[in-house]
C-alpha cells in the first residue's frame, strides 16, 4: 500500500469512511484522474481557492458525519461567483461535523459508477456501471475480478446494457475509451493493492466526455472492526 | 493431492455395517458394491461376525489385503479415529457419509477430519454426504438401487453440495438421454471443495463436461475457481442456489448495494467462461447439449426446421430471447429449396426461416432442407422440431440427419416430444451425436449452450 494513503486509511478508522477529500488524495497517489478541486477550511480560505479553481464550481461539506452529501443539502452545483461561495459556505458550515468545502470543477460528460469490493468469495471486485444518483434502480453495471486487464475492462463495457452511450448515441459523440480503459484498469490495480483494508469504494460520478474521463465524488467505506 | 484412486478404488472398505438392521445406509453401500460392482468391498464393524455368509471385518487392519477406500458410515465422535486408523494402513482416500458435524454445531470434529485429511495429503469427502459414484467401480450413494433409475453412462461429471440435488440431475440427465461419467455430493466439505474436485474433473479423461450445484465459496475459493476457469478447455456448466440477496442490510455504498454475493458470482464466472444455468431444466439442457456436441468454429446464425407453424413461431420467440440469430433466407436461396421438395409440399411448405414443412412432410423433405440448408454459408446450424406422429416420418430420420451434420460439420439440436412413445426416433438422434430435447424451449436451450461455447 502506498504510504501517504496507509497514513489515510489509518486516521480514518474510527469515522468508519474517508470523507472525499482525503479520498481524492489517496486516488491520486494512485495516478487516477480527479477533477480540478480544493478544501478549505474557512471563508477567506474557500474564495480564494475558488478563484484558482474557477467558476462556476461545485461546493460540497466534507464532514466524517455527513455520508450522504446531497441528502442534506451539502451539494451546491453552478456556483457563479462570490457572493455564491459565501451563501454556500453559510449553509454548509451548519452542516453536523463540518471541517469545511470541497471547491469542485464542474465537469460533464456520460455519468458512470466504477466502484471496488471486497467480496468474501471472490477477494477485491472491480464494478463499472451507469452511474449517478439511480445505480440501484437500473443496475446496469459488469463485476470483474481485480486487477484487470485492459481486455477484462473491454468486456466489462462491452456487457453494459447501456454501451450503446458509450459508443455515441443520438449524435452525442463517443467517450475517451482509452482513458476509461486506462482508468478501470488502474483503479482495479489500486482495489487490488488495498484489499481487505476497504470495505467498498463508490467513484460516483466518474464523467466521460470525447476527452477524457475523470472522477468527480469519490467515499472510500472502511471495514468495520478496524482501529 | 491425488484424487484418483477415490474414483478408481480396487477394494473398498465401508465402516458402520449393521449385524442387525439391513437397511443401515452402510449395509445399503456395502451390498450395493459387493453384489453389483466388480471392486473387492469389505464390511467392518468392531463386533466382527458375519453378513449373510461374507465376514465382517472388526478393523480395517483384519482386512486380507490392500484397501484403497475406506467409505465411513459411523457415528461422526468416532470418525477422527477411523479415518486415523485408516491412514495407518495405508488407505489412498476416503469418504465420510455420516452426519453430525458442522451442520450440528460439532465444527472441531469437522476442523480434525479436515487436519487428518490435510496433515497427511489423502482425499476426503464429506462429511454429512452421499459421497461418489463412479461407475462401474464405486457407488456410494445410500439409496436402494430398485428406488433409482439406471444411471446412462456418459461424459458429465457432476459436483454438488446437496446430495438430493445431484441425484434428481442425474436422474434427469439419464431421463433426457445424457450420461453420467461421475457424480459427487461433498456435503460439508471440510477438506475438498467443489474447486478441488473441479480441477480433478478437467484433467479426468473420463470427464467431458463438468456441472456444478454451488450454494456459495468457502472465503476465496471463489476466486481460485475463477482462476481455474480461465484456464479450463472442458465446458463448466453451473447452477447457483441463494440468488436472491439475504435480508435488507443498510448499504451506504451504491457499489455494497448493487455488488451483492449472487451478482458478483454471476459476472464473474460468466466472464471467465463458464456457463450458468438459471434452472434445472437449462443445466439439463446445456450439459447434454454440451456432451454429445463438439463445439463448433462458429454458431451464431441458425435456422429452424419445422413440420408445424406454431411450433416454428414458439422456437423462434425463445431464439430471440436468448440472442440467438435468425437470418433471413435470401429469395433466390429460398426458390431453390423450394425445388428440392416434394411435388405435394413444394406450394404449402414456408421456405422462410423457420422453414416450415407442414404436416404432410416426408424423411426426405426434412433431409433435403437439413443439406441445403447447412450447405449455406450463413448457417451455422439447424434447430429441428421433429414431430414423430406425421404419417410420412419416419425413425430412420434421425440417423439421416446426423450423417448430414457430420459431412458438413454443422450443428444440429433437435426436438421431439412424448418420450415413452417415441424412443425410436430419439435414439436415431443421440445415438449418432444430436441431442434431443422434450421440449421446444430445452432445444433452444441446447442451442443458447453451444452458441456461448462457441462464442465466448
Amino acid at each position: 500500500m502506498k504510504p501517504q494513503t496507509a497514513a489515510i486509511l489509518e486516521s480514518c478508522a474510527s469515522a468508519g469512511w474517508v470523507v472525499e477529500p482525503l479520498a481524492r488524495r489517496i486516488l491520486t497517489e494512485y495516478g487516477l484522474p480527479v477533477t480540478q478541486w480544493a478544501w478549505a477550511r474557512d471563508l477567506e480560505n474557500a474564495l480564494e481557492a475558488a478563484a484558482e479553481v474557477g467558476y462556476p464550481l461545485v461546493v460540497k461539506v466534507v464532514s466524517p458525519r455527513v455520508i450522504h452529501k446531497s441528502d442534506v443539502g451539502g451539494v451546491i452545483v453552478g456556483v457563479e461567483d462570490e457572493q455564491g461561495v459565501r451563501e454556500a459556505y453559510r449553509r454548509m458550515a451548519r452542516l453536523p461535523g463540518f471541517e469545511g468545502v470541497l471547491l469542485d470543477e464542474v465537469a460533464d460528460g456520460l455519468e458512470l459508477i466504477v466502484g471496488a469490493k471486497h467480496d468474501p468469495q471472490f477477494g477485491p471486485v472491480v464494478l463499472t456501471g451507469i452511474g449517478g444518483t439511480a445505480v440501484e434502480i437500473y443496475q446496469d453495471v459488469a463485476i470483474r475480478m481485480a486487477p484487470m486487464s485492459p481486455d477484462d475492462a473491454e468486456s466489462a463495457l462491452d456487457s453494459l446494457r447501456a454501451r450503446k452511450l458509450l459508443e455515441g448515441f443520438r449524435g452525442a459523440p463517443p467517450v475517451q475509451r482509452e482513458s476509461l480503459v486506462d482508468l478501470l484498469v488502474r483503479f482495479s490495480e489500486m482495489a487490488h493493492d488495498l484489499g481487505p483494508a476497504v470495505d467498498s469504494i463508490d467513484l460516483n460520478p466518474v464523467f466521460c466526455g470525447p476527452e477524457r474521463c475523470v472522477i468527480a465524488d469519490a467515499r472510500i467505506m472502511l471495514p468495520r472492526n478496524q482501529g | 493431492m491425488d484424487l484418483s484412486r477415490l474414483f478408481q478404488p480396487q477394494s473398498i472398505a465401508v465402516y458402520g455395517v449393521s449385524l442387525t438392521n439391513p437397511f443401515h445406509p452402510a449395509n445399503v453401500i456395502y451390498h450395493k458394491n459387493h453384489l453389483r460392482y466388480r471392486t473387492a468391498t469389505y464390511a467392518i464393524n468392531p463386533k466382527g461376525g458375519d453378513l449373510y455368509g461374507e465376514p465382517v471385518y472388526r478393523s480395517i487392519r483384519e482386512v486380507p489385503g490392500a484397501v484403497d477406500v475406506a467409505v465411513i458410515g459411523i457415528r461422526a465422535e468416532r470418525v477422527p479415529d477411523a479415518l486415523r486408523e485408516c491412514l495407518a494402513e495405508g488407505v489412498k482416500g476416503a469418504i465420510v457419509i455420516s452426519g453430525g458435524f458442522a451442520e450440528v454445531g460439532r465444527q472441531d470434529l469437522q476442523n480434525e477430519v479436515a487436519h487428518i485429511s490435510r496433515a497427511n495429503d489423502v482425499p476426503v469427502i464429506g462429511p454429512n454426504c452421499l459421497g461418489v459414484f463412479s461407475p462401474p467401480v464405486l457407488d456410494t450413494f445410500f439409496l436402494p438401487p430398485e428406488r433409482l433409475i439406471e444411471i446412462r453412462p456418459g461424459g458429465i461429471s457432476l459436483v454438488s453440495q446437496s446430495g438430493g440435488i445431484l441425484v434428481d440431475l442425474m436422474i434427469k440427465l439419464t431421463q433426457e438421454g445424457a450420461g453420467i461419467a461421475r457424480g459427487v455430493s461433498i456435503g460439508n466439505r471440510a477438506a475438498l471443495d467443489e474447486v478441488d474436485l473441479a480441477r480433478f474433473f478437467l484433467d479426468d479423461p473420463a470427464t467431458t463436461v463438468i456441472g456444478l450445484y454451488l450454494e456459495g465459496f468457502r472465503p476465496g475459493r471463489g476466486r481460485e475457481f475463477a482462476d481455474l476457469l480461465e484456464r479450463a478447455a472442458k465446458p463448466v456448466v453451473f447452477m447457483k442456489a441463494g440468488r436472491s440477496p439475504g435480508g435488507s442490510r443498510a448499504v451506504a455504498s451504491h457499489t455494497a448495494s448493487v455488488a451483492g454475493d449472487y451478482r458478483v458470482l454471476h459476472d464473474i464466472l460468466g466472464h471467465a467462461g463458464a456457463l450458468e444455468a438459471r434452472d434445472e431444466a437449462e443445466f439439463v439442457a446445456f450439459c447434454e447439449a454440451l456432451s454429445s456436441t463438439r463445439s463448433p468454429r462458429g454458431f451464431r446464425n441458425l435456422c429452424i426446421v419445422t413440420a408445424s407453424g406454431g411450433h416454428g413461431a414458439m422456437a423462434s420467440d425463445e431464439c430471440q430471447e436468448a440472442g440467438l440469430v435468425l437470418p433471413t433466407i435470401p429469395a433466390g436461396d429460398g426458390d431453390r429449396l423450394r425445388d428440392e421438395l416434394s411435388p405435394s409440399i413444394r406450394d404449402i411448405a414456408s421456405v422462410g426461416n423457420p422453414v416450415d414443412l407442414t404436416g404432410s412432410a416426408t424423411d426426405r423433405d426434412i433431409l433435403a432442407s437439413l443439406r441445403f440448408l447447412l450447405g449455406r454459408q450463413y448457417v451455422d446450424g439447424i434447430i429441428l422440431l421433429l414431430l414423430p406422429y406425421l404419417p410420412a416420418i419416419t425413425p430412420d430420420v434421425g440417423a439421416r440427419a446426423a450423417q448430414i451434420a457430420r459431412e458438413t460439420g454443422k450443428t444440429i439440436v433437435a426436438y421431439v416430444p412424448h418420450i415413452d412413445k417415441y424412443g425410436i426416433f430419439i435414439e436415431g438422434f443421440q445415438a449418432n451425436g444430436i441431442p434431443v430435447s422434450h421440449t421446444v424451449q430445452g432445444a433452444v436451450h441446447m442451442a443458447k449452450a453451444i452458441a456461448r461455447r462457441a462464442h465466448p
